[in-house]
């Protein structure tokens, strides 16, 4: 026995070896998983970016077969999601896993996001590691967009009428940018067509690339910690960070656990309340898309509603589209428009807890009110809590500078 | 350890806040029906009812027959004899013989598919409909809907609930200002007592639940597992976690 199983490990060394000779396998396996040392204390905030690639994962694995049986055409697209939901075999579990996926990837993303405004996860040396995780963000929302059209209900259909619309307000350029993005004057099957194609083929191809350099830059520099402490600063003798453990086993087995958790709630929503009453398949979708009637009440999927929100906050239809993208992109500034030398909230200062608060409560109010019908209250409020959204990026220079920042210890807390 | 404690709260929070109904429906209360999926008699109910009075203007395409069957314990000697009247196979999908271009000069507006209807719409919308009719000599068919006002569609069940009439408050300027549900009431009793047409209504609009999303009726059960199978495997990889962060803690 003890001879076949030496002859077994052996003949796997071997065929190790003879790989590593011609593909840098276990230099690869060491640097990003058994010998990349992260910090040893990570808390809950630290799970989102491993859910997230399991997300993703669950996105593509469910949208090859969804694929498989879905008709990108005008006539044929809402009838072959039917068709999905009743006559595949386990079409409509795989149907429910990607549309809940959607939602629950930009759940994932926000929490993860919110997390590095948290801990100060953007600033130096982490700035390409923040612009790349933007950039995944930003091509999320195109990605989700894009996916939207392809049930073709009424919501799909008006959605996409009213998005696409918001590009003809530009000087000049916006009614050949619009009619360029349809392919037609209004949403059609060639619309349908393009997107479907961007929604499955370029898209995806971006954003895998995307988390590959979102995980190369995390690997250059390392992982942040909740204590914002710079842990490669206190090495032992072999060079290895004192308060660094290898990702791989310790990690790897933590994210299982928390892996097993989201899986939990994700399926929670997937078989026992797949619409959310309203919120990840909307009531309206479900009547097929129809170019001849508009519906009296059209609101973008929750994950848009905050930038939605701020849209019709500003009565300029230009104005509003500007405002709308600089809210979207304005993340980008973060690591340049924060001038404490503290990473951590938990060693920063009041102005920037206050302002981080006041941040998160205009995002939420913004994300319900987006889901409004237009009333001259809820106007007055999206425009006070843009104000108050802009401001926590735009004053952001002037109160980290002179914020009673704490003394940040050397070594991070348990 | 409180920070796993926390992660479940924190979840548990999001579906809570998620959860808060997000349906801002067009003002007017509507009716409140349970829907009982459970109820196979009533769904079998609902379903004779729908293919008898809908299913010869309206189309539920999505549908097979022989689906419905299997679903809701109707053998396809029955099925056929029972719940089919044209030349359709059992297996072919619950479409009509009336045109768009029909049907558009007959009401109007073409009736629309109600394969999905009642996701698009909801029960207590749908069961609100189906009572709500009333007469209204200015109307083509002689009815409108409180529900849905100047609908297309006739009253189709007025032979079972019979005429509805509705109390009109004029005021002075002559023009009516009453439309509640409350103030309904039967002028001619159809067929059926108000109690039976009620329950004909609450089957077929469990049965258009059911219409609607078919694996609804087993997803439940399905999920039920698939929860206790990831509950059991949590507690094992937390088991596992616990043993290999030993030497870190």
């Amino acid at each position: 026995m003890a001879n076949i199983e030496k002859n077994i490990i052996d003949g796997l060394t071997d065929l190790r070896d003879w790989v590593d000779d011609r593909f840098p396998l276990t230099k690869n396996w060491n640097e990003h998983l058994a010998k990349y040392y992260a910090p040893k204390n990570f808390n809950i905030w630290y799970y989102f970016g491993a859910f997230a690639i399991l997300v993703f994962a669950i996105q593509i694995l469910t949208g090859i077969w969804l694929t498989m049986n879905y008709k990108p055409s005008a006539a044929d697209a809402f009838a072959s999601v039917e068709y999905i939901m009743r006559d595949v075999s386990w079409g409509w579990l795989i149907r429910y896993m990607h549309s809940t996926g959607a939602s629950a990837f930009f759940i994932v993303i926000y929490l993860h996001m919110f997390r590095a405004l948290l801990y100060g996860s953007y600033k130096k040396p982490r700035e390409l590691l923040w612009l790349t995780g933007m950039g995944l963000y930003l091509v999320l929302m195109g990605e989700a967009f894009f996916g939207y059209l392809l049930p073709w209900g009424q919501m799909s259909y008006w959605g996409a009428q009213v998005i696409i619309s918001l590009f003809g307000a530009l000087p000049i350029i916006g009614d050949e940018l619009s009619l360029w993005i349809r392919g037609d004057f209004v949403v059609s099957d060639v619309t349908l067509n393009r997107f479907f194609s961007l929604h499955v083929i370029a898209f995806p191809l971006l954003i895998f690339a995307l988390i590959g350099a979102h995980i190369l830059a995390l690997h250059e520099v390392g992982s942040n910690n909740p204590d914002g402490i710079d842990i490669k600063k206190n090495k032992n003798s072999e060079g290895i960070p004192v308060d660094g453990i290898p990702f791989h086993p310790y990690y790897t087995v933590k994210d299982i656990f928390g892996a097993t958790v989201f899986l939990f709630f994700f399926f929670g929503v997937v078989f026992f309340m797949p619409e959310m009453n309203g919120y990840f398949l909307e009531h309206a979708n479900f009547i097929p898309a129809d170019p001849l009637k508009t519906p009296e009440h059209i609101a973008p999927v929750w994950y848009f509603t905050p930038f939605y929100a701020i849209l019709r906050a500003v009565p300029d239809q230009l104005g509003g589209v500007i405002a709308m993208g600089l809210a979207t992109n304005i993340f980008l500034l973060l690591p340049w428009l924060d001038r404490s030398p503290v990473r951590s909230t938990r060693y920063r200062g009041w102005n920037f807890r206050c302002a981080l608060t006041l941040f998160i409560i205009s995002f939420l109010v913004l994300g319900w009110l987006g889901m409004q019908p237009v009333t001259p209250l809820f106007t007055w409020m999206a425009r006070f809590f843009s104000l108050v959204y802009f401001a926590f990026f735009l004053l952001m220079p002037f109160y980290t500078a002179i914020d009673n920042d704490k003394s940040v210890p050397d070594r991070v807390r348990n | 350890m409180p920070k796993n404690r926390l992660l479940y709260k924190l979840m548990f929070i999001c579906l809570i806040v998620l959860s808060v109904n997000a349906s801002a429906a067009s003002g007017a209360k509507l009716m409140h029906m349970e829907v009982d999926l459970s109820n196979q008699e009533s769904l079998q109910r609902g379903a004779r009812t729908f293919v008898n009075y809908c299913l010869s203007c309206h189309a539920a395409a999505y549908m097979r027959y022989n689906r419905m069957g299997k679903d809701l314990g109707i053998s396809e000697d029955v099925l056929k004899s029972n719940f089919m009247f044209g030349t359709d196979k059992v297996g072919e999908t619950m479409t009509i013989a009336m045109t768009n271009s029909d049907s558009l000069s007959f009401f109007g507006v073409s009736p629309p598919d109600l394969s999905v209807i009642a996701r698009a719409r909801g029960a207590d919308w749908l069961y609100s409909y189906f009572k709500t009719f009333y007469v209204d000599k200015s109307r083509p068919f002689g009815v409108n809907n409180l529900t849905f006002k100047d609908v297309g569609m006739p009253h189709v069940l007025w032979e079972l609930q019979g005429s509805q009439q509705l109390s009109l408050i004029k005021s002075d300027d002559g023009v009516n200002h009453s439309s509640t549900y409350d103030d309904l009431e039967i002028i001619t009793p159809g067929i059926q007592s108000e109690e039976v047409y009620d329950q004909t209504i609450r089957d077929l609009v469990n049965f258009m639940v059911y219409l609607g999303e078919p694996i609804k009726l087993k997803r439940g059960k399905i999920g039920f597992w698939v929860l206790m199978y990831l509950f059991v495997f949590m507690i094992i990889a937390y088991m596992l976690k616990k043993e290999y962060w030993r030497d870190i803690h």
